[in-house]
């Protein structure tokens, strides 16, 4: 079974996975679209519908989420490491995987 | 959710109804925290809350008055160690005050720990047996009830299908004339325009502004967002887009205006509550500390069942009013089934439209006011946590909380 992503808003340039998905083609679901992964991107996570420049805005649900931080390619996964928050500078920080801080000392 | 649900609930003296007939115990210092569990340990319809410190502190005070006079508590017995701030004594006038069967003990004067506990039993079990055989029996409908919702553990799916199905429930609710309550402004940052355009009145706009501005400036003075490590792991990059995904369970009604912890909405619809604390204490306590904060919140505000979103997964109940816990991973609800009331997921697998997984959702909820018991309910979850910030509170008459 083919995996796939669904793009909430037709101004969208990212759409969520709705499975774990492996590098490889997904389709969009509500269209014909599809995209090719170019990594493992994970239920719940973003994939870019097309190149995105950077400091161009990330958007979801029609409006803007966040700012790209650097170039993304179209098949990208979209996260902390390559799309910041216009609000939360601190979130840019956090470690790519599990999204716990790396600014808090526990010694 | 075809023809509108009506079931049976308790009539209290202030009009208001409930969906459960509870005693409410409540310690007034950690220190009579354990008298106060044992009190309420092996006991039906018995619930306890309480709060920490050998302080006082009016935001604390006003989230447990709102308690004591809840829909669903039918009585309220107050107990204190007898050298706290906190005066239980008070408690139970506020609570006799509104019609409520009401004792309070304190256990210094009474004894030491086992006879306190004897003597709270004898109490819970007179005020139990009172509430059972006096308190009239209503019917009630979605115009008697007010439902609160905050999300908690969110990830990619609750913005697609969780939230967006407790949203249509609640337009269904506000259609039905009934309350809907939702939380977390800090989780509306980003969002402002959004936001302002929903408001029913220039009143309820102006209150709006006020509340996401506040709640901008507590963020960037506390330096952390309303986001998790387990928001980040489940796929949300940054603040604006777990707002994106908050808001949907609003739904798609006006927004009536914004109260504040404690306070009930003083007519019908849908209602934002604020938990930020106000600028001249702004770094006093927190706003989101964690889930529980956020439903004795919205449970503060009068609502008498409390729903929460979570797609990562959730293991929390809640005193006094009942949770339904909605989640819209599949994945999610599978493993954790035995905790996890409603699948909202079926909506992303294709097997439900969204309208049916609302009128499905809106059943459970009836059923749950009806007396069938939430599965946190059921798996004896009784959470609560009082926060101690400072947050002024004006008068609700005229709908104006600035």
């Amino acid at each position: 079974m083919t995996a796939s992503c669904f793009k909430i808003h037709p101004k969208d340039n990212v759409a969520t996975l709705l499975d774990d998905a492996p590098p490889g083609i997904v389709t969009t679901r509500g269209s014909d679209d599809s995209v090719i992964l170019t990594e493992a991107i994970a239920l719940g996570h973003k994939v870019a519908l097309c190149d995105i420049a950077a400091d161009g805005p990330i958007i979801k649900f029609g409006v803007p989420i966040g700012t790209a931080s650097q170039t993304i390619q179209r098949g990208d996964w979209v996260h902390l490491h390559n799309c910041r928050s216009n609000f939360d500078a601190r979130s840019a920080t956090l470690d790519l995987h599990s999204g716990t801080t790396t600014d808090m000392r526990y010694d | 959710m075809t023809n509108l649900p009506t079931w049976s609930g308790y009539l209290r003296p202030d009009g208001r109804k409930g969906i459960r007939n509870i005693v409410l115990v409540i310690y007034t210092v950690e220190c009579a925290s354990h008298v106060a569990q044992a009190i309420a340990q092996g006991e039906n319809d018995v619930h306890v809350i309480g709060f920490p410190g050998c302080y006082d502190n009016q935001y604390a005070i006003r989230l447990i008055l709102s308690l004591a006079r809840h829909p669903n508590v039918g009585a309220v017995l107050a107990v204190g160690l007898g050298c706290e701030y906190t005066q239980a004594a008070k408690i139970a006038d506020v609570a006799r005050q509104s019609g409520r069967p009401a004792e309070w003990l304190l256990i210094q004067d009474t004894g030491g720990t086992r006879t306190s506990i004897e003597r709270g039993k004898q109490i819970v079990t007179t005020l139990r047996r009172q509430i059972f055989r006096e308190t009239p029996r209503v019917p009630m409908g979605l115009a008697d009830l007010t439902v609160g919702c905050e999300c908690g553990g969110s990830d990619g799916t609750s913005g697609l299908v969780g939230n967006p199905v407790v949203g249509a429930f609640f337009d269904r609710l506000v259609d039905a004339g009934g309350t809907a309550i939702f939380e977390e402004i800090v989780e509306m940052i980003g969002l402002k325009e959004i936001m302002l355009e929903r408001a029913a009145s220039a009143n309820a706009r102006e209150q709006l502004e006020a509340a996401y501005d506040k709640a901008v400036r507590y963020c960037q003075q506390v330096r952390q967002y309303s986001v998790s490590p387990g928001n980040f792991a489940g796929g949300l990059t940054t603040i604006e887009e777990k707002s994106m995904g908050a808001i949907a369970k609003s739904g798609s009604r006006p927004i009536q205006g914004v109260i504040k912890v404690g306070q009930q909405p003083p007519w019908p619809g849908l209602w934002v509550m604020d938990s930020v604390p106000d600028d001249h204490f702004m770094m006093f306590g927190y706003t989101n500390p964690n889930d529980t904060e956020g439903l004795m919140d919205l449970i503060s505000g009068g609502s008498q069942l409390v729903l929460l979103v979570t797609g990562r997964g959730s293991v929390i109940g809640s005193a006094v009013a009942p949770l339904v816990k909605v989640t819209g991973n599949s994945q999610t609800f599978a493993r954790m089934s035995e905790d996890m009331d409603f699948d909202a997921g079926r909506v992303l697998s294709g097997l439900l439209t969204l309208d049916q997984a609302a009128d499905e959702l809106g059943d459970l909820i009836a059923s749950t006011a009806a007396g069938t018991p939430s599965k946190p309910e059921a798996l004896g979850h009784r959470e609560y946590f009082v926060m101690y910030k400072h947050q002024d509170a004006p008068s609700t008459e005229q709908g104006c909380r600035k």
